[in-house]
Parts: structure tokens; C-alpha cells; sequence
């Protein structure tokens, strides 16, 4: 069976507020109340039909009135790849830049201007291979960046090779004999880099993925969000043993903070600890109070990494939601507090004053 | 006092006097240089330098590789070199001697360490015998001075052990030249008691060898006699002894303001540019915001962030930077956003030699990107004149909405000269000339922004930064339909969007300043054609052949790409045109193909700057005329 999108109802649909105050026209600092229509450009939309990318747009497009932002105030910037098309499909500031740039050139915008919100809509290959280093950098500095990197384990724009997320094994233009490379857990690699927030999603909920994003925006400094995403042309049913309708509610580990972990129909598998590893485990047999609850905030990421390793591929029970949430000072803060303290302590700049800060001497 | 016992030996007044110090790369040569080139610079000489030190940060002691040199030039007339060949010589140890006494002037003067010349140190620099008694220095001048026993002698005072005690040699060194050319010592004594305010056993050790280097000079009577080298007579104004990287990280500093910009520096470090992010991290309070970013690439990409942001984005480099850079600033190309990407040129190719000179990227920055990607390049030419050339990047980077290349070296990073400080007032504005309101209406009747409908005379399209509303638009790497801006892959589209591109880059040549000729007689049938920092060498060397009686005129380039306008009437109004460059041949290739002018290249691959004396030579050839001294 394979994996159908929704997609046009996704388009037209209007979902649910996330929450009552959410509902209505003007809040917070007046942004005038925005429907989905005001974010969408006249563009015509050009990824493949059934694509989990329509999903993603729509949930991104749907939330942002929710959010309350300003058009003007938001930047998408993105990298190469299928994904990073969106910047053109979004009624906002956005930048379509080279592969893999996308969170170096975020950086320097956030950091520059704080006052807006910037996001970075990156792929696996754009992320994860040729631009791993900016990720990491940019997760480890914790810029301010709400950062959506979609997951479809293969290259989707150079038709079909392998990607840092595939599976060992798997066949594929480049790899006919399957591949040999080891694949990426991009939750692991982010809380490696000891990012303040990680979340894993995908592109069959919206209502989940409103809620990721929703949390991701509201995270002052880097937050990643991982997209399982559909890819119907390559890929296609990557992650049907886990996301197909019947094998959501056995196969998807819902994290919510403060709460113990389980799942499955009647909530009756559950998440432990032991050994100092998660593992899934019937609730029958080990009761309640064994589960281990879930700390989103906890500043130690051993356990959420932990919870990153639960499973190996997507062929066996998964977390998503907020595997961390922790605060510290986003980077473009604490850069510009240096900034702002040294013209404090030393007055704005003069110029004529540092052309004459050497030692100098007159003639004539 | 001092002018008792200095009336004991004869002062002999030179206009100009050219001093090397070496040593090992441990052995503070270039902080001796640099102080001895401030108080020259205080007591008024004009002056130029020349650092020359190794990649590494400490080779093995004692050895050929590990010789680190700064040579002084100061005179009491306007100089435009670091001089060819030294008239003295502070050779350090063996491996000092021989890594620089080629250069010495054969009536010039060798003042060792002979403490370092035992035979380790001579077996260690490949001495077979020992040239302080074998003879080999015969018709030089040498003085023989135990340097480190006389500083342990000297700083024991200051209860410093041996061992540290040693290390003030550099500063015996310093005292004796200082002596020997009378430059004043309260420039350095103040200096040194201000750099090692925090350890006063170091600032006391140093200033004990210092005077003790000074009163070794004094008292010996081993120098029959010191040298003055009168102020020079600079023009009228306020003067500060200044390097090419400090000079430029000013230059970038003064035209943010001039442009009422937020700096945003984005740089990885890397020799020789790294001093440039040093001293802009320094300047905060001048809204300066520096970025050391992960690489190159992010160097770049935050600063084209911060750009599209509304800053003055600029990124520093050398040549291995700019070529991780490239695609990121082809991105630039694209985007048409106000980009500066500093190269402080050295040694190549890869690794190549990364502390010395060489100005081999010209072809690199100007057409090094793949598809047609036209970038402006500005040069500069002296260590001063990186302050002018970083704003006038700016102000070509702003108004044309484009990357600018600026052009630097190892040899002017790292070189100083006096320089008259400009009036802050005198200096011109740059308007950034955002955009405010939309600049379309479609066939709606709605108004909209159309990021890439150009200003008519410069074909600049209009800066629109986030958080401006109603002007919310999306950019990107690929192609753009004219005007509108949205993607578009219509052939004649893309034809006209290239040409478009590059006339708004050749147009610049009509708003530059006109290329002059320096051509005393008008009628000379030569002319010598340079660039960057081979300005000092070519000037001095047209000096020498005009002494002659001769004729030679010289063009000197500031804007590499596009060319000013005057460029190819002036070379085809001369017979001949000859080209130095310290590379195998790069601009004279684009004159030949741009002009059809017969240019001939002067090259050199040394990793050092021309001498004036090659220039000399190259001219004479050149005019047919017999090479002799």
C-alpha cells in the first residue's frame, strides 16, 4: 500500500485554532489578523502531486496566522533540494539560497536583525550531507532560527541517490549494489550538537505538525524540527511501517512533557529506562509507575538522546513531538548584548578618534 | 649628560637608511621592528617596512626555516619602498647571517649576537666554519656584540631567571639600533611599560636591556660613530604610523558610517587577513558585529545574510578562502545584494606560502565563478590606501547593489608607513537608498514590489530589507524573470539577465575615477602599467630611470574590473607598455585581450615585493639602455 496525501483538502481545509486565543483578528503587538490566503504567493506550487511537501506548506501556511506574525517580519531561507522551494510559496521575506548555506546565511540574518523571525526549510542531503557543518554550528551557537528540515530519506531533485538518512542497503541509482554508508538519526545528530530544541514530526498529521512547529516557533534560539516526509516519486512509502493509518498507533511514540511515555491503542506499550536505555515494554507487565515521564526541559540531554535511539530506522516503534526544550541565551542576543554593553561603556563610535587612537605626530 | 658622551663619536647625517633585524622566529624580531619603526615614525622619518617570517609559529630554533626578519626603510624624504638592500643587518644568530646577508648593502654594516655563534648554532644554520673569523664577511663592517650575556647581565636587577631573562635580548637589540640612529627612547620606554603593565618583572627586564643596549652603544667604543636621519618634510597634517590590515578594518569601519550601516563581518581565520577580524572585533561600540564563523563558506554565507538583512556585509580572506567563497558569492551575483570580500593575497597555489606576498588572484576574483558572474574589483596600493580602497568598495558595492572584490596583500597587511590622518568631515557619504514603498502596479490595479525593476542610469535593482511592509519578496540562486524577480527559465530571459548583469558592471567604469598618468615630460614612449601594492617599487624604480635622464611614464590601477574608461586611449598613446606583476602574467593578459595593446610582462614569484632596482632595470631594458649602477 502506498501512502496517500490528502493534499487536496489540505489545500483548502481550514483547520482548528490551536488554542481559543489564537482564534481572533488583532493580538500581541496588533499584527492585523491573517488568514491562510495571505501567506500563500501567486507561485505556482511545482512539487510532484501526492508530495508530503504540499502537507508541510499547508501546516506552515495554516499556523502562521495562528502565530499572530507579520509577513514583513518573517524570512524563510532555505537551501537546494525539493524543500527548499518553499521560500517562493510563502508570502514573506525568503531567500532560495546554494546547498547546504541556508542555516550560515540564517545566522547572519538573525544575529543582524533580531527582530525578525527567521526561519530555515532544509532537506536531509541539504542538512544533513553537503551543509552538516552550518547545522551543527548553527544548532551548537543556538541561534535564533526556527529550522524545518524535511525527511524523506533519498534525493528527490537529482532523481534518486541515496542520502545521509537512508537505510543501509538500500538500492538506488548511485548505489545499485545498495548502499554501504550508515545512516544519520538527524534527532541524535541534533541533540549531539546539543541543540535547546529537537522535535521529530510528519507529514501525515497536521494538527501534529502545527503543534511541533507552534512549539518550535515559540523557542527562543535554534530549534530543529524533523519532518517525516513523504517522498511518492523516489521514495515512496519510506515510512509506511510506522505512518501508514493502521500502524500509527503501534508504531508512534507520542512525547509530551511531564507525562509518562506509552502508547498503542489503549495506551498499553510504554517507554522505560534501563541500563541507562530506552526500551519499549508492555505496561501490563511492568506497571505505571515504571514508565519513564518525559522531561522536554530536563538540561542533561541523556535522556532524550536516549529516547533518539529507540529506534533505529523507521520500521520500529518511533518518538515524535519535543524530545528537548531547554533554554539558554539564543546567540543574536548575547552578540548584540556585547555589542550594545561596549557602546555603553564606550559611547558610540568616533571616528575621527580612532584614526588618532596610534600614536600620532604633527608636521607643519 | 647624553650629549657629552655622545660628542665622543662622530654623528653622520644620511637622508634615508635601510635596517633589517633577524633572527629566530622566537627572538621578537618583529616587535623589535615594529618599535623601532613607531619611534622612527614619531620623530618624524618618512618610512616603510617590510615583516618577513615564517609560516610556522615557532620552527625549529636556530635553523634557515625559522629566521624571521623585519626590515625598516626610514628617510628624511618621501620614500615609496622598504629599500632593496639593508645598510644594516641585526643578525641575531647563524642562521640570520646566512639567511640575509645576500641582501646587504656591500658597503653595509653586520651587527651579530656573537653569544649564538657557537658551533651548534653554525652546525645548525650549515656553517662549516665560523664566518665572524673565516674571512667570509670581509668588506662589510661587523660588530660583534655578546647580546645575551650582556642582557642577563643587565636585567638582573629585575630578579628575572635566566631563562625569561634571555628573552629581553630583543630589547638590547632595539636599544643599540636605537642608539645608533638616535631615535628618541621615550617611545618605547613608554610602550613597553604600558604592554607589560600586568607583569612589571617583564616590563623592568626589558627596559633594563633596552638601556642597556642603548649605553652599550654609548660606552664600547666599538661604534666610531651614529647616524641621523632628519624628519622627513611630509606635507602639512596629523600623522599616524599605520599597517595595510588596520588601515582596511578602518576603511570598513569609516564607511559603514559614511553609509549609516551596522558592519556585519562574517570570517574564518587565515594568514594574512586574520588581523583584519582582530581589529574589528575590537569596535563594537562602532555597531560592528564579527562573526567567526564554522569555515569560509559560513564566513560568507552570515555575511550575505546580514545583507539581505540591511548591513554592510563584508567578508575577509585569502585566496584558499575565496576559493571555498565562490559559490557563495556567484549566490551574491544573483541575488544583486551590497557584498564586500576582502583577499589579502599571498603565496599560492592550495597552502602555498601563507606569509608571503604575491598577487597571483587577480584572474581568480575577477573571473573565477562559474557562468557569467561579473564582480567590480578594487586594489589597493600602499598600506594607506587600504583605508580609501575599503570605502571605495563600499561605496560601488552599495550603489550598484553587487559583491566587490577588495584587493590586498601579504605585503601591505603586514607593511606601515605614515600616514596623514583625513578629516572625518572631508570624507564622502554613501547613500544606501533602501527601498520604501512598492515600484509596481499590477493588471489588477494592486501595487506590488518588483525586486529586480532597476534604476535606469545604473542598472541597480532596488535593496528592499525584511521587515519593510508591503515589499515582502523572495530571492534566490536561480534565474529570475526581469523585473518581477520570480524564477523563470525563458531563454531570452536568461540571455537578457546575463547581459544585464554584466553592462551594470561595465558601466561602472564611467563612475570611477579616470586612470592618470604619471608622465613628468609628457612625452615619454613607455609606460609601465601596475597594480596593487607593486605601487611603491614601480613609482621609486620610474624615479631612478628620470634621475638618468631618461623618460618613462607609469599608470597605476585601482579599479582591476571593470577598467576606468580612460584606460585603453591612454596605453595605445605609449609605444610600449610594460607590465610588472607578482604573478606569471595576469593583467597583462586582460589588457592584451581587452585593448589589443602589446603589453609585455614583468613577473616574479619570489613571495617578496619587486625592488625598485629590478623595476629599474626592467625599464632600462625595456628602453634599450645599458644596465649598469
Amino acid at each position: 500500500m502506498h501512502l496517500t496525501h490528502e493534499s487536496d483538502a489540505f489545500m483548502t481545509d481550514l483547520a482548528e485554532p490551536l488554542t481559543p486565543s489564537a482564534r481572533n483578528a488583532s493580538q500581541g503587538d496588533g499584527a492585523p489578523a491573517t488568514s491562510k490566503k495571505d501567506w500563500a504567493t501567486d507561485q505556482e506550487v511545482r512539487w510532484c502531486p501526492g508530495c508530503g511537501d504540499y502537507s508541510i506548506l499547508t501546516a506552515v501556511q495554516m499556523l502562521m496566522p495562528e502565530l499572530a506574525a507579520k509577513r514583513e517580519d518573517t524570512v524563510f531561507v532555505s537551501g537546494i533540494g525539493c524543500s527548499s522551494r518553499f521560500p517562493y510559496y510563502m508570502n514573506t521575506y525568503g531567500m532560495h539560497s546554494i546547498h547546504g548555506r541556508a542555516p550560515a546565511i540564517a545566522t547572519g540574518l538573525a544575529v543582524s536583525r533580531p527582530d525578525l523571525h527567521v526561519w530555515v526549510i532544509t532537506g536531509d542531503g541539504d542538512a544533513l550531507s553537503i551543509g552538516g557543518n552550518h547545522l551543527l554550528h548553527a544548532l551548537r551557537r543556538n541561534v535564533n532560527l526556527t529550522i524545518i528540515l524535511f525527511n524523506n530519506q533519498i534525493y528527490g531533485l537529482t532523481k534518486g541517490q541515496y542520502s545521509p538518512t537512508s537505510e543501509t542497503g538500500k538500492v538506488t541509482k548511485s548505489t545499485p549494489f545498495g548502499s554501504l554508508d550508515q545512516p544519520y538519526n538527524p534527532v541524535s545528530l541534533a541533540l549531539g550538537a546539543e541543540a535547546s530544541f529537537v522535535a521529530r514530526t510528519h507529514d501525515m498529521d497536521r494538527k501534529h505538525m502545527m503543534e511541533t512547529f507552534k512549539a518550535a516557533y515559540e523557542h527562543r534560539g535554534a530549534a530543529l524540527v524533523e519532518v517525516y516526509q513523504n517522498c511518492n516519486v523516489f521514495n515512496d512509502g519510506a515510512f509506511e511501517a510506522i505512518l501508514s493509518k493502521d500502524a500509527r498507533p503501534n508504531m508512534l511514540i507520542p512525547l509530551r512533557h511531564g507525562e509518562a511515555i506509552r502508547f498503542g491503542p489503549q495506551g498499553e506499550h510504554g517507554v522505560v529506562l534501563e541500563d541507562g536505555q530506552a526500551k519499549v515494554v508492555e505496561v501490563a507487565e511492568v506497571g505505571e509507575e515504571a514508565l519513564l515521564v518525559h522531561d522536554a526541559h530536563r538540561v542533561d540531554p541523556t535522556l532524550a538522546f536516549a529516547l533518539s535511539r529507540l529506534s533505529t530506522g523507521v520500521t520500529s516503534p518511533t518518538p515524535i513531538g519535543v524530545f528537548r526544550a531547554v533554554e539558554r541565551p539564543d546567540y543574536g542576543s548575547l552578540v548584540n548584548t556585547q555589542v550594545a554593553d561596549a557602546r555603553r561603556a564606550k559611547g558610540p563610535g568616533d571616528l575621527a578618534k580612532l584614526l588618532t587612537s596610534g600614536p600620532t605626530w604633527t608636521v607643519g | 649628560m647624553t650629549d657629552i658622551k655622545r660628542s665622543a663619536v662622530r654623528v653622520i647625517d644620511v637622508d634615508r637608511a635601510v635596517i633589517r633585524f633577524a633572527g629566530d622566529s622566537g627572538d621578537g624580531m618583529q616587535l623589535t621592528g615594529d618599535r623601532f619603526t613607531n619611534s622612527s615614525a614619531l620623530f618624524g622619518n618618512d618610512l616603510s617596512t617590510l615583516p618577513d617570517f615564517p609560516a610556522e609559529i615557532r620552527a625549529p630554533a636556530g635553523t634557515l626555516a625559522g629566521v624571521s626578519a623585519f626590515q625598516v626603510h626610514i628617510s628624511d624624504h618621501d620614500i615609496l619602498t622598504p629599500g632593496d638592500h639593508p645598510n644594516v643587518l641585526v643578525a641575531m644568530n647563524p642562521a640570520a647571517l646566512k639567511a640575509n646577508l645576500a641582501d646587504l648593502h656591500p658597503s653595509g654594516t653586520v651587527i651579530v649576537n656573537s653569544d649564538s655563534f657557537d658551533e651548534r648554532s653554525l652546525h645548525k644554520a650549515g656553517y662549516a666554519a665560523n664566518p665572524l673569523v673565516d674571512g667570509s664577511l670581509d668588506g662589510y663592517t661587523v660588530f660583534e656584540v655578546p647580546m645575551t650575556s650582556l642582557t642577563l647581565e643587565a636585567v638582573k636587577p629585575s630578579g628575572t631567571k635566566p631563562r625569561d631573562a634571555e628573552r629581553s635580548k630583543n630589547f638590547f637589540a632595539l636599544g643599540l639600533i636605537s642608539w645608533l640612529y638616535a631615535r628618541p627612547q621615550e617611545p618605547t620606554l613608554e610602550w613597553i611599560s604600558q604592554r607589560f603593565s600586568k607583569t612589571p618583572m617583564v616590563a623592568e627586564a626589558n627596559t633594563l636591556a633596552f638601556k642597556a643596549g642603548w649605553n652599550f652603544g654609548e660606552t664600547a667604543e666599538l661604534f666610531p660613530n651614529t647616524y641621523e636621519v632628519k624628519p622627513a618634510p611630509l606635507p602639512a597634517g596629523t600623522y599616524t604610523n599605520i599597517s595595510g590590515n588596520t588601515a582596511l578594518a578602518w576603511g570598513l569601519i569609516a564607511a559603514a558610517q559614511l553609509a549609516g550601516l551596522k558592519l556585519f563581518l562574517g570570517s574564518y581565520p587565515i594568514t594574512p587577513a586574520s588581523d583584519i577580524l582582530h581589529e574589528l572585533s575590537k569596535h563594537k561600540n562602532f555597531d560592528v558585529t564579527t562573526v567567526q564563523a564554522e569555515d569560509e563558506i559560513a564566513g560568507i554565507g552570515a555575511a550575505i545574510g546580514a545583507a539581505y538583512g540591511g548591513a554592510l556585509g563584508v567578508t575577509t580572506t585569502s585566496g584558499p578562502g575565496v576559493d571555498l567563497k565562490t559559490e557563495s558569492i556567484g549566490l551574491a551575483v544573483n541575488l544583486e545584494i551590497p557584498l564586500i570580500i576582502v583577499d589579502i593575497q599571498r603565496g599560492g597555489p592550495s597552502t602555498g606560502l601563507p606569509t608571503k606576498t604575491e598577487q597571483a588572484d587577480l584572474l581568480q576574483v575577477i573571473h573565477g565563478r562559474h557562468g557569467e558572474a561579473p564582480v567590480p574589483v578594487v586594489a589597493a596600493r600602499t598600506p594607506g590606501d587600504c583605508f580609501y580602497a575599503a570605502i571605495e568598495a563600499v561605496r560601488i558595492a552599495v550603489k550598484y547593489r553587487t559583491p566587490v572584490f577588495l584587493l590586498s596583500d601579504g605585503y601591505l597587511a603586514n607593511g606601515a608607513e605614515p600616514w596623514p590622518v583625513p578629516d572625518v568631515a572631508s570624507l564622502p557619504k554613501i547613500d544606501p537608498n533602501f527601498a520604501t514603498a512598492p515600484n509596481h502596479v499590477d493588471a489588477d490595479g494592486n501595487e506590488s514590489f518588483w525586486p529586480y525593476l532597476r534604476d535606469s542610469e545604473t542598472l541597480a535593482r532596488p535593496w528592499a530589507v525584511p521587515g519593510t511592509p508591503g515589499l515582502t519578496h523572495r530571492i534566490g540562486g536561480l534565474e529570475k524573470a526581469d523585473g518581477s524577480g520570480s524564477v523563470s527559465y525563458d531563454p531570452a530571459n536568461h540571455d537578457l539577465m546575463s547581459r544585464v548583469r554584466v553592462a551594470k558592471i561595465a558601466g561602472i567604469s564611467k563612475d570611477v575615477a579616470a586612470a592618470e598618468v604619471d608622465d613628468p615630460s609628457g612625452d615619454a614612449t613607455l609606460v609601465v602599467l601596475g597594480w596593487g601594492s607593486t605601487y611603491g617599487a614601480i613609482a621609486a624604480g620610474a624615479r631612478r630611470v628620470r634621475q638618468r635622464g631618461l623618460k618613462v611614464a607609469h599608470i597605476h590601477l585601482s579599479h582591476l574590473h571593470p577598467f576606468p574608461a580612460n584606460l585603453g586611449d591612454l596605453l595605445r598613446s605609449y609605444e610600449r607598455v610594460l607590465v610588472p606583476e607578482l604573478n606569471l602574467g595576469q593583467l597583462v593578459k586582460l589588457v592584451r585581450a581587452e585593448y589589443l595593446v602589446d603589453a609585455k610582462p614583468l613577473t616574479k614569484m619570489y613571495g617578496k615585493p619587486f625592488q625598485a632596482e629590478e623595476i629599474e632595470t626592467a625599464i632600462l631594458e625595456a628602453l634599450d639602455q645599458p644596465v649598469e649602477p
